[in-house]
């Protein structure tokens, strides 16, 4: 635990292990439109790299809400992202990125649900939105949300045929799918006594606690998530939600 | 001919090569033909579990080839191995290991991890093209790279690097094919569709010529990694 005692000492001094302050992000990149899906970002934060792409499906919606479209977010953790990632299905990681992303979306209604009707009762768009890093070196969540934003922000409509199908021969249309709200999530992890963002990998390994805190412009928390066995006081929560509240305001000038 | 993206027949779409994109990898490149876009991380060599997959002569090379969901020209591609993900990555690894001299690391694996962003056709082609340059990357022993295309016959014709909608739309022959330069090997040889004897024999000197075009384009890409100024 050697590791650990130097970061807390350097912590103590209000430097990280890489040279920041306890409350910087690394340098931040946002690329919209970085695949041919219907809407795409690639984010990079320091040395991580997430793509994120949107598929849009016509389908039948569910019973209870006939005039709503769908959403799903999912994340797939390839191991050329990060050589402790497997093959195979979701695991708990995974899990937990596309968890709260899909909340901080969902809870908000980024994307308002009757916008995607087509036909009520019968035809509706379904949003799928694919979390995918290439390099995982810290701080995947915040890079998912924030692609998860702006591909959404970029995603255009393709054309749908005669037999209700999309052709996907033709090219999208220039309408685009509209957000009402722009949530934007922030990591906020707990070192012994003291708060960061943007972790590295070894600070992820390291924290007590973190919590995931989904923002939106006005202030307003959408989506949390609170991980690590170390609980933490209604005074310490307050904190990181104001770190949240002050970051994401940070983060929203790279949204666009 | 006219292609459908204005090509003529022999000609190639656009490519890039870039080496080092992927920063964890121990060797990483990306390729672009067109719209296909591939990376292809290096891992290894690394201890190789179950044990009974252990040779001790020699690493084994072990590639994945993955399409990202959202990357399908279609579609969302459903995450998970499929049949024919499976048959890429057995014949990706066909096409990489005459090149590859893993003798030094018995009882090892080297995995490469392809993952395709966005695809127009030819996405086998261009993760093992991607692929060849991350291996040199790692710093492994090569005889070669490898440089892969998909030749096709379209109306009768000879058609280089066939796109997506040529592939599956217009229903060209499609004939994935990667070489190896100084051996004057084929190391990948696939076929959908139908042509003559004469017509393959053609086809393939062909696309070893084509093939040799990527071939610098790869060679460039891991010299602008590693020129010393």
């Amino acid at each position: 635990m050697t590791g650990k005692l130097h970061i807390l000492k350097s912590l103590k001094d209000g430097i990280r292990y890489d040279g920041r302050k306890l409350l910087d992000y690394r340098k931040i990149s946002v690329e919209p439109n970085a695949t041919s899906a219907e809407g795409s970002a690639r984010v990079k934060i320091g040395k991580t790299e997430v793509m994120v792409g949107v598929k849009l499906a016509v389908e039948v919606p569910y019973p209870d809400t006939p005039e709503e479209g769908k959403l799903m977010v999912n994340t797939e953790l390839r191991p050329m992202a990060n050589p402790e990632f497997e093959m195979g299905p979701p695991g708990e990681k995974a899990i937990d990125i596309a968890r709260i992303v899909d909340r901080g979306l969902r809870e908000s209604k980024a994307i308002a649900p009757e916008k995607l009707c087509i036909t009520a009762g019968e035809k509706v768009w379904s949003v799928m939105i694919d979390i995918v890093p290439l390099n995982d070196a810290g701080n995947l969540l915040d890079a998912a949300a924030i692609g998860a934003l702006v591909a959404l922000k970029n995603t255009r409509f393709p054309v749908i045929k005669e037999d209700g199908n999309i052709d996907w021969e033709a090219p999208l249309t220039d309408k685009k799918l509209e957000l009402v709200k722009e949530p934007i999530e922030v990591t906020i992890l707990k070192i012994g006594e003291f708060y960061i963002v943007d972790p590295i990998l070894e600070e992820e390994e390291l924290a007590d606690t973190s919590i995931t805190i989904a923002v939106s412009k006005d202030g307003l928390v959408y989506a949390m998530q609170k991980r690590g066995e170390t609980p933490l006081s209604v005074d310490e929560i307050d904190k990181m939600v104001d770190i949240a509240i002050k970051k994401s305001a940070e983060l929203r000038k790279l949204v666009g | 001919m006219k292609r459908t993206d204005g090509r003529t027949p022999e000609q190639m779409r656009p490519i890039k090569a870039e080496v080092g994109v992927i920063p964890n990898a121990d060797g990483s490149a990306m390729f672009q033909a067109g719209n296909t876009i591939a990376y292809a991380a290096v891992y290894g060599p690394r201890e190789l579990y179950p044990r009974f997959m252990q040779d001790p002569k020699k690493g084994v090379l072990r590639c994945v080839y993955n399409m990202m969901p959202f990357s399908g020209h279609g579609d969302r591609v459903r995450p998970g191995g499929s049949r024919r993900s499976k048959e890429i990555s057995a014949v990706t690894e066909s096409a990489l290991s005459p090149v590859l001299d893993l003798s030094d690391y018995p009882n090892t694996v080297v995995d490469v991890f392809i993952e395709l962003t966005q695809t127009d056709g030819g996405t086998r082609c261009a993760g093992i093209t991607a692929a060849a340059m991350a291996l040199a990357d790692a710093g492994l022993k090569m005889k070669d790279l490898v440089s892969a295309m998909s030749m096709g016959m379209l109306d009768g014709e000879m058609v280089a690097d066939i796109n997506g909608t040529e592939d599956c739309v217009l229903g060209a022959t499609d004939v994935p094919i990667a070489f190896i330069p100084t051996m004057d090997k084929i190391s990948l040889l696939q076929l959908d569709g139908e042509i003559s004897k004469e017509q393959l024999k053609k086809l393939l000197e062909t696309g070893k010529q084509k093939c040799l075009e990527i071939y610098k384009v790869q060679q460039e890409a891991l010299k602008k990694k590693y020129k010393v100024d």
